[in-house]
């Protein structure tokens, strides 16, 4: 074989090649052959390297220079100043990519990545990519060097626990479905994630989708399971294809169906799609949803293990459980548990959204305290303005103020404070946020998706919701404040599953931690976050005011009048107090009141 | 019958031909799997649009099943619609960061732009208004999702365009 010191490879995409990608590299081999250089670099073709819009492009290994918007004319110069003087030759360097990674970018200080390691730098659709990156090699180590007991203790031992929220250890309902006779049990990936601020699932499975499936193999491996289905929300339709084409993918190249790597294991999967409704991330009423039913959860027991999708023994885990098995079976168990505190280990992802200056998605180990999310790696609250409160665990988690910040991040700290892990969605709320309008929020939420069956739910969220819009509309009254403590225990305890439980959370959390907003607005009818629209007014200062008519003629309801050049005036009796007015003017004039 | 039920009849997708042969082939495709009945509502409502109470009757004819079931199912998603949505459907994401970041705003923007109220369509037939969940896109709330794209920092000012370009 001979050795070359440098390798060209040209796109022969036909986008390139219509725009000359023939002639460059001709071009290129006979200069190549004029300066002597011709043994020692080669010239090689290949398929797409970049997005060919600004070729004839070609790279340029070992040191990895990407030349676009090559043409004939510049093959001497680019020749004699790249192989002859030893220069990148800036001029047909692609400059780095302007379009930023809004949700994920380069890792944040603290983050730890085990989850999310190849987001955003494999190619998803593209299943070398991912075997590139140590890809099914611990599908191929858990087939022929593990019998299905070692990959469960592996997994115990790894402490990996469920990612869904519930924090029940991973491996150990593996072990209850593998202890079931017969082959018909099922796997089930909870890919339903329905909580409103939590995108951490959705990135994984787009840009990652072959991480999900090699740890819903392995999984299956050990339990004993032939079939699988993911549940994948209606909303993520970007997902389903990308699911869709790794599952094609990986059967292609025998990663699923029969006779896995050889091995004789056989395991399929088949992606499910919801239809909007909330509570089919719940697991028993995920099943009935695959099944073909109204999704409406039943009572537990019976537990999936032991009766789950058409009454046979099942295991549901969520996506990130099952992207983080890949790695503790390639690196083990006791590197996962290197990383997290005593209960829960590893790491685990968050969405966060809301007032701080990095939103998006992070990823870092339990037991990080709150005030590291919120200041260190999400940069601290935007606009220099205080922070309120952080609200963990989705509609059904509570809101925590700063006195909690010091909380460390695992499953017993949440709920011990009053509030709970969840999925991972995080939204830190700033000094403008009015909590009762939170948690009045989340309520219309529950209350929307409650799915009928149980009454507490039902008919409780309802209630809940109407005293909180009471509250909100400055109707509040003596004893209100009463009565939601009571709604929300009652609740609590006869719901039947995980909606109705968690659905008093967000008001409990904010009545514990903010009681003292919710006697403003009862009683002093006053909104202190200046929020809730029927205690406050909107008014425009008539010194400040230019008279550029931008806020008129962004009114909704034509509530503002005034001449050009003239102090405006904003009629209460119209104003139905969105807000815009204030957004858009340019010189501070609109204040509340 | 009276005329307007007797022409919704007509134009209803199990009386033409083109459209019936469509559900006809998706029921065909999909009976045998387990839990057929999701996914073959999740692809006649992406085909056709809409899942009136003439085709639910045929489907659960087709696959044997009451009608209560396939009407039951109907009812319970979100996602599936028993009347005809306009030609573009905006959508408004009412997930947490979106609702703190101005999805109410848009909303009264749209609502007074187009003269309707949510979960109604124009009466040109062109354009749906409605709020949907989170759609996962927090990082650039609030988001609308116009047919399948998904625009993100929509400011009531932006809206216009984006009613323009659906008209067009």
């Amino acid at each position: 074989m001979k050795y070359f010191r440098s390798h060209i490879l040209v796109c022969k995409d036909p986008d390139c090649i219509h725009k000359g990608a023939h002639e460059v590299m001709d071009a290129l081999q006979d200069e190549l052959v004029a300066e002597g250089l011709i043994n020692e670099i080669q010239v090689l073709e290949t398929s797409r390297i970049g997005n060919c819009w600004n070729g004839p492009e070609m790279m340029v290994y070992p040191e990895g220079i990407h030349y676009t918007n090559l043409t004939v004319d510049d093959i001497p110069y680019l020749v004699e100043e790249h192989f002859l003087k030893g220069r990148i030759a800036t001029r047909f360097v692609e400059p780095e990519k302007s379009v930023k990674d809004e949700e994920l970018g380069a890792p944040k200080s603290k983050e730890i990545r085990v989850v999310l390691r190849n987001c955003g730098k494999i190619d998803p659709e593209n299943i070398e990519d991912y075997i590139a990156e140590d890809g099914y090699a611990a599908l191929g180590k858990a087939l022929t060097e593990m019998s299905p007991t070692q990959v469960i203790e592996t997994v115990l031992a790894s402490g990996l626990r469920g990612r869904g929220g519930a924090g029940f250890p991973a491996a150990r309902k593996w072990s209850f479905v593998a202890a079931k006779q017969g082959s018909d049990k099922f796997l089930i990936c909870n890919a339903d994630e329905g909580d409103p601020g939590a995108f951490m699932n959705r990135r994984v499975l787009e840009s990652d989708p072959h991480a999900v499936l090699e740890g819903m193999i392995i999984a299956a491996y050990a339990a004993g399971i032939k079939q699988g289905y993911i549940y994948c929300r209606a909303e993520y339709p970007i997902a389903v294809k990308t699911l869709n084409i790794a599952i094609n993918q990986a059967r292609a190249m025998g990663l699923l169906g029969k006779d896995i790597l050889g091995s004789g294991f056989d395991f399929d999967l088949e992606v499910r799609m919801g239809a909007g409704a909330f509570v089919c991330g719940e697991e028993t009423a995920l099943m009935a949803s695959i099944e073909g039913k109204r999704g409406e959860p039943r009572p537990r027991p019976p537990f999936p293990a032991d009766s789950g999708l058409w009454g046979k023994p099942s295991n549901v885990n969520n996506v990130e459980t099952y992207a983080n098995v890949p790695q503790i079976i390639l690196k083990g168990a006791d590197w996962y548990a290197s990383m997290g505190n005593e209960k829960s280990k590893g790491t685990k992802t968050f969405a966060i959204a809301g007032d701080v200056n990095n939103t998006g998605l992070i990823e870092v180990p339990f037991g990080i305290s709150l005030r590291e999310i919120v200041f260190d790696v999400c940069g601290g609250i935007k606009d220099g303005k205080q922070f309120k409160a952080i609200q963990t665990g989705g509609p059904m988690g509570g809101c925590l103020p700063a006195s909690q910040l010091d909380l460390p991040m695992d499953y017993e700290s949440m709920t011990a404070a009053g509030s709970m892990m969840g999925s991972g969605g995080l939204i830190v709320m700033d000094e403008d946020t009015c909590m009762v309008d939170i948690a009045r929020f989340f309520m219309e939420f529950t209350q929307d998706e409650s799915c009928g069956k149980c009454t507490p739910c039902r008919v409780g969220t309802r209630r809940i919701l109407e005293i909180l819009n009471r509250i909100c509309e400055g109707k509040g009254r003596h004893g209100d404040i009463e009565t939601l403590e009571l709604l929300c225990k009652e609740i609590k305890s006869t719901s039947l599953c995980g909606l109705g439980q968690g659905a008093p959370t967000p008001v409990e959390s904010t009545l514990k931690h903010f009681r003292e907003e919710y006697e403003a607005h009862i009683f002093q009818k006053k909104c202190p976050a200046k929020v809730c629209k029927s205690l406050i007014s909107y008014e425009i200062q008539p010194d400040i005011c230019t008279g550029c008519t931008v806020c008129s003629r962004n009114c909704p309801v034509e509530a503002i009048n005034g001449e050009r050049r003239q102090a405006h005036k904003i009629d209460p009796d119209v104003c139905v107090r969105c807000g815009i007015c204030m957004q858009v003017c340019n010189f501070n004039a609109i204040i509340v009141n | 019958m009276n005329s307007a039920v007797i022409s919704a009849l007509a134009n209803d997708p199990v009386n033409n031909t083109d459209q019936k042969s469509i559900i006809d082939s998706i029921i065909n495709e999909n009976r045998t799997r387990p839990g057929a009945t999701m996914v073959i509502l999740n692809e006649v409502q992406s085909q056709i649009g809409f899942i009136s109470e003439s085709m639910q009757s045929y489907i659960a004819q087709t696959l044997r099943v009451p009608v209560s079931t396939i009407h039951g199912v109907v009812s319970f998603y979100s996602f599936f619609t028993t009347q005809p949505r306009g030609k573009h459907t905006i959508k408004f994401c009412m997930g947490t960061a979106c609702y703190v970041g101005g999805t109410p705003q848009l909303i009264e923007k749209a609502k007074q732009a187009l003269g309707i109220d949510m979960g109604q369509t124009t009466p040109d037939g062109k354009i749906t208004l409605e709020v949907c969940r989170c759609v996962g896109a927090c990082s650039q709330a609030p988001v609308i999702v116009v047919d399948d794209e998904t625009l993100g920092r929509v400011k009531p000012s932006k809206f216009p365009q984006v009613v323009r370009q659906c008209q067009e």
